[in-house]
């Protein structure tokens, strides 16, 4: 049984004013099998979180630390880290011209995998994996996310958590921008990662919509950098009819 | 800052960019100051020696391999065999003619359909070089030929590659030279009555390259098809020139042309010039320039440029565009799991395929292959997949048997 454990993390970020503190003591544990959403506002450090543990280089942890089964993902590259097990499905997956989706698709599979997945195989697992989260045919001969509609890149990014199993995977906002039909198309392949039992999932979302498709077993309200509120699933329902006033000190009542 | 600069729009006609030679005389090709609309992307320091007016120093050595019913032969200057090739479009193809101590010719008899490809290897020997050869296909002919430059030379070069009437050539011109090569030069391209060409530039070692392809068409019905690679490293200047100049009607075109460039001032330049003259009615043409640029520093030019003097045509036209290989597409790949060299490699070699799949001569695509993962070091063996084909077929099955389920 796989475990992210995230303890006291800052995380800061270089802007024109300088440096700025955006995450300012994170503290959390996912286990496989779990569910995890973490709600916030705008601008609360949410995708901020996503990124540090993923490695982008934008992002500076000055203190405090990731661990995945007790190894360090600090010292880790970006590709060891995937590597080792951590999946983040991006919000905004960036155009890589050039590299076919069926290409991109099997390297990351060896990558991840350790060897080459027999063609056959490989072929017939794609074409399961694209048929149930309703992705044209077409698709594996495009480039990585090229000319990609909203909707295409997040069945994209979910068709990618699917293939590579990863231990823990966090999504970063993927029901952002999807209307009903799509919603629950991907909602359904990040349910079917979850029936494994082998994937700890954190979903960050600033809407409680997609909660009522993937149902999770905690929810975290994010404020101002770090963890405000844990709760239940009552949590979210609680979000849903009061907004987030209540953890927004200053401003809500002001 | 960014590291691209691309220029998309000419403010010059194509019908000025090279004007109609008609003579051989070196005195209408003055020795250039940069500020020549046709010179100013090229850095004429490092092309100052294939500009000079000097004798060849050391010329060339070729060797060939030849199927039978080819014959090849070093043919002496003034030979009436070469009074009517076409004319040099600029001062390094002039000065080839005007230097070059003889003419090396390939001539493929009229009908005959060559099995294997002629491939003349032509090595530098370190010092001035002034090549003059003359690729020709006599009408109904069907041939392919491979022109490999190796070594290191300053080499100033005119070819001329007559395609008779009826007849189809596959020409792939290669420069893999040394490091410190210079090859400044013409590839001049005439098509006779329904002729046909597919003619391939592979652009990879070497300084500082400088070539101008032309095509004129002798008669209606002629097909070229453009293509070139080119993998520009730090410091090295790529220019590839095309011009196309539709004077008879009934006559198509089609270039692609695909560039990489990597490290600190690595310099590509590709201007595609397409001139539709009044009388060339139903013409069709189109070119297409791309590039990719993997690292800081680098730079690419692209200009096409299109005249169109007469309204009657099938079709033409022209898009370029350049890419760039940058941080947050590395991190996407590696947060995949992806190891960089390999991610690198992955972007390089999808973005080459299309146009290495068009060259049609597997030797020299495998070649090509090799060379261009060549230029991106050595990798693990892991990712080296061999079977792109087999799950290219496998997703058109794929995509067949969803098109099934659908109907």
């Amino acid at each position: 049984m796989s475990t992210l454990e995230i303890r006291d993390l800052h995380v800061t970020v270089e802007a024109d004013g300088g440096t700025k503190e955006i995450l300012t003591g994170v503290n959390l544990t996912v286990h496989a099998g779990e569910t995890h959403a973490l709600m916030g506002p705008n601008g609360s450090g949410k995708s901020t979180l996503a990124y540090a543990v993923a490695g982008h280089p934008k992002y500076t942890v000055s203190s405090g630390s990731i661990t995945l089964d007790g190894q360090d993902v600090l010292e880790m590259g970006v590709d060891e880290r995937a590597q080792a097990g951590l999946f983040l499905a991006m919000q905004h997956p960036v155009e890589v011209p050039g590299v076919s989706m069926s290409n991109f698709l099997r390297t990351s599979a060896t990558a991840i995998r350790g060897e080459a997945p027999k063609l056959r195989l490989w072929l017939k697992e794609m074409k399961g994996a694209m048929e149930r989260l309703a992705i044209d045919p077409s698709f594996a001969q495009r480039n990585v996310n090229e000319g990609f509609s909203g909707g295409e890149r997040k069945r994209s990014e979910i068709l990618q958590l699917e293939l590579l199993a990863p231990k823990m995977a966090i999504l970063d906002e993927t029901d952002s921008g999807l209307d009903v039909d799509a919603l629950r198309v991907v909602s359904e392949g990040i349910n079917r990662v979850r029936e494994s039992g082998q994937t700890g999932v954190l979903l960050i979302t600033h809407f409680t919509r997609i909660l009522r498709y993937v149902q999770p077993d905690h929810v975290h309200v994010f404020v101002d950098g770090r963890i405000a509120a844990a709760g239940g699933p009552e949590l979210a329902d609680q979000i849903e009819s009061e907004g987030y006033a209540a953890y927004l000190p200053a401003a809500a009542t002001a | 800052m960014s590291a691209i600069e691309e220029r998309e729009v000419s403010l010059t006609p194509a019908s000025d960019l090279l004007p109609r030679s008609t003579s051989r005389d070196l005195a209408q090709f003055p020795l250039p100051n940069g500020r020549e609309e046709v010179w100013r992307f090229t850095p004429l320091t490092a092309f100052a020696r294939v500009l000079a007016d000097e004798a060849t120093v050391a010329p060339l050595s070729w060797t060939a391999t030849m199927p039978e019913g080819v014959s090849l032969e070093e043919v002496p200057v003034g030979d009436p065999a070469l009074a009517d090739l076409p004319y040099p479009v600029d001062r390094p193809a002039a000065l080839a003619q005007a230097h070059a101590r003889h003419a090396l010719r390939l001539s493929v008899p009229a009908e005959a359909e060559l099995a294997e490809p002629v491939v003349v290897r032509l090595t530098g020997n370190g010092d001035l070089a002034h090549g003059q050869l003359v690729v020709e296909l006599g009408a109904h002919a069907r041939a392919t030929v491979v022109l490999q430059h190796e070594g290191v030379a300053d080499y100033v070069e005119h070819t001329s590659v007559l395609v008779g009437d009826g007849a189809a050539l596959e020409l792939v011109h290669v420069q893999t030279w040394q490091d410190a090569a210079v090859h400044a030069g013409q590839v001049a391209i005439r098509l006779g009555r329904d002729a046909r060409i597919r003619s391939t530039q592979v652009s990879l070692g070497g300084a500082a390259i400088r070539l101008v392809e032309t095509v004129e068409y002798a008669g209606p019905g002629g097909d070229a098809e453009l293509i070139g690679v080119y993998f520009a490293d730090a410091g090295q200047h790529i220019e590839h020139r095309l011009f196309v100049d539709h004077a008879v009607p009934s006559c198509r075109s089609n270039v692609l042309y695909k560039g990489a460039l990597q490290g600190e001032s690595a310099h590509t330049v590709w201007v595609g010039d397409v001139l539709i003259r009044a009388a060339a009615t139903g013409t069709d043409t189109y070119e297409l320039n791309r590039n990719l640029v993997l690292t800081e520093g680098a730079r690419a030019d692209s200009v096409p440029n299109l005249e169109i003097e007469t309204g009657q045509i099938e079709g033409a036209g022209h898009a370029s565009a350049t890419g760039r290989f940058d941080d947050e597409q590395l991190f996407y790949l590696m947060s995949r799991g992806v190891p960089q060299d390999v991610a690198r490699r992955l972007v390089v070699r999808g973005f080459f395929a299309d146009v290495i799949e068009r060259i049609g001569v597997p030797s020299v695509e495998a070649q090509l292959l090799a060379a261009v993962d060549a230029e991106l070091g050595e990798i693990d063996p892991t990712y080296d997949f061999t079977d792109l084909d087999a799950l290219e077929a496998g997703l058109e099955a794929i995509g067949a048997g969803a098109g099934e389920h659908r109907a």
